[in-house]
């Protein structure tokens, strides 16, 4: 450790040396690297985290830039765990910079988050937060918790030092069609550098012992009025008592709705005509979209604006592959004889088109 | 009685703060108000995990109500 670096810490008086050495000793495990990973990464990184994860499986897209602050014009098309550690280690070259370039899945959750300290869950779906907390419980480890709708924010730590965990807070993972993601509900770019930075704050104070850590304190801040509110709660020991992940984090359906890979549609696709339907909004669309599909909005879907007719397969997409297989539900009620399927990863996973949006 | 609303509340209600008439019955309990929600607001149904928040400090649903309480609703969100 360079501490000619570190010397604004080291001569902060209740930071010092001996924190900056535990920073230096520390690994962490950021989820996500978008709008909250990004600045989580860029502060641990510049601070002097000794070991830095970050697990991604996503391109850098182009409606990602207006909050991503980290990716450039020129890395639209990329992985972001690639484009990140490229500017990471320009940013600092003692860092121990590790991609997992996959996304955080049932199968390998406990095996990465096994190899380090402290866990921040950045990521931008039910079903990953859930398994966060479920597999942080399982190893025991202190997980930094930030989320983001349109203009608020939510922050807290979990599973620290046997204090409360998220499922304390929300027991249950939400259905697919309860709350729309930021894809389909927007957020204003600098919400999320604001909530990442708290979150950046956070681990610093789980890591060094500086301070008091927001543990069994639900932090909630709404920029529309820039203001803060904390709310205070307790553990429920039932669930601190987990012992093994769920069978399935997927989001429940009423229909079991049937998927296929990405790259498999875009080999069919290439093939043959396909009848698709694009259920994202009129803005999404008109950026970028597959010709020849089917443009019908989720909303208006749901208020059962439906003006074609679908016979035999249909392919249901949107931009990640979530509000689809909300479609296919409603899809399924209108035409009870067609077969959808849903498109994983949505247009995010569709190399051809991913990059352009 | 205020209710300040988070989130997808926020969204379903059309506003940040919604004011109880103090003429109307007013929930006596957590669980009474999520059924007054859910009443006015039938979208409040559909949400499995919903906080409660009575002055700063979060409530089940056994949790009573009086005048002047602060409560926040507070749903879970997911956007990253």
């Amino acid at each position: 450790m360079n501490s000619q670096r570190y010397d604004r810490h080291i001569i902060l008086k209740e930071f010092g040396a001996e924190a900056q050495q535990r920073l230096s000793d520390a690994s962490v495990l950021v989820v996500g690297a978008g709008g909250l990973g990004i600045p989580v990464l860029t502060y641990l990184n510049a601070m002097g985290v000794g070991t830095l994860g970050m697990v991604d499986n996503d391109q850098v897209s182009l409606s990602n830039l207006h909050r991503q602050v980290l990716y450039n014009e020129d890395d639209v098309g990329r992985k972001k765990v690639t484009a990140a550690v490229r500017k990471l280690t320009a940013q600092n070259r003692e860092t121990n910079l590790r991609a997992h370039d996959t996304f955080l899945t049932r199968d390998n959750a406990l095996d990465i988050i096994a190899e380090y300290d402290v866990v921040v869950d950045a990521s931008d779906n039910f079903p990953t937060r859930y398994l966060v907390n479920d597999s942080c419980v399982i190893l025991k480890k202190p997980f930094v918790y930030g989320a983001l709708h349109g203009f608020e924010g939510q922050v807290s730590v979990f599973n620290y030092k046997n204090g409360p965990t998220y499922r304390c807070l929300f027991p249950d993972m939400p259905g697919a069609d309860e709350v729309p993601n930021c894809n389909e509900h927007g957020v204003l770019g600098i919400v999320p550098g604001i909530v990442g930075n708290l979150q950046a704050l956070e681990t610093v104070k789980v890591l060094t012992g500086v301070g008091q850590p927001l543990s069994g304190k639900l932090l909630l801040f709404n920029g529309l009025a820039n203001s803060f509110q904390k709310i205070k709660f307790s553990v429920n020991p039932q669930n601190t008592k987990i012992k093994g992940l769920r069978a399935n984090y997927d989001f429940s359906c009423d229909l079991a709705v049937q998927s296929i890979s990405a790259p498999d549609f875009e080999e069919l696709l290439k093939k043959e005509s396909l009848q698709i339907i694009d259920v994202r909004t009129a803005i999404e669309y008109k950026e970028s979209h597959i010709n020849g599909v089917r443009h019908l909005p989720l909303s208006e879907l749901e208020s059962g604006r439906v003006e074609f007719d679908v016979k035999g397969k249909a392919y249901v997409l949107c931009q990640s592959g979530v509000r689809s297989q909300k479609a296919i539900v409603l899809l399924q009620k209108f035409f009870p004889t067609t077969t959808f399927f849903n498109v994983a990863g949505g247009m995010n996973q569709l190399h051809s088109y991913a990059a352009k949006y | 009685m205020e209710v300040l609303l988070f989130g997808i509340a926020k969204d379903i209600v059309g506003k940040s703060l919604l004011r109880l008439d103090t003429s109307e019955n007013l929930p006596t309990s957590v669980k009474e108000l999520k059924q007054t929600l859910v009443s006015s607001f039938p979208q409040f149904g559909k949400l499995s995990s919903l906080a409660v928040a009575v002055n700063s400090e979060y409530a089940e649903d056994d949790v009573s109500l009086k005048q002047g309480d602060e409560i926040a609703i507070i749903p879970p969100v997911s956007g990253g």
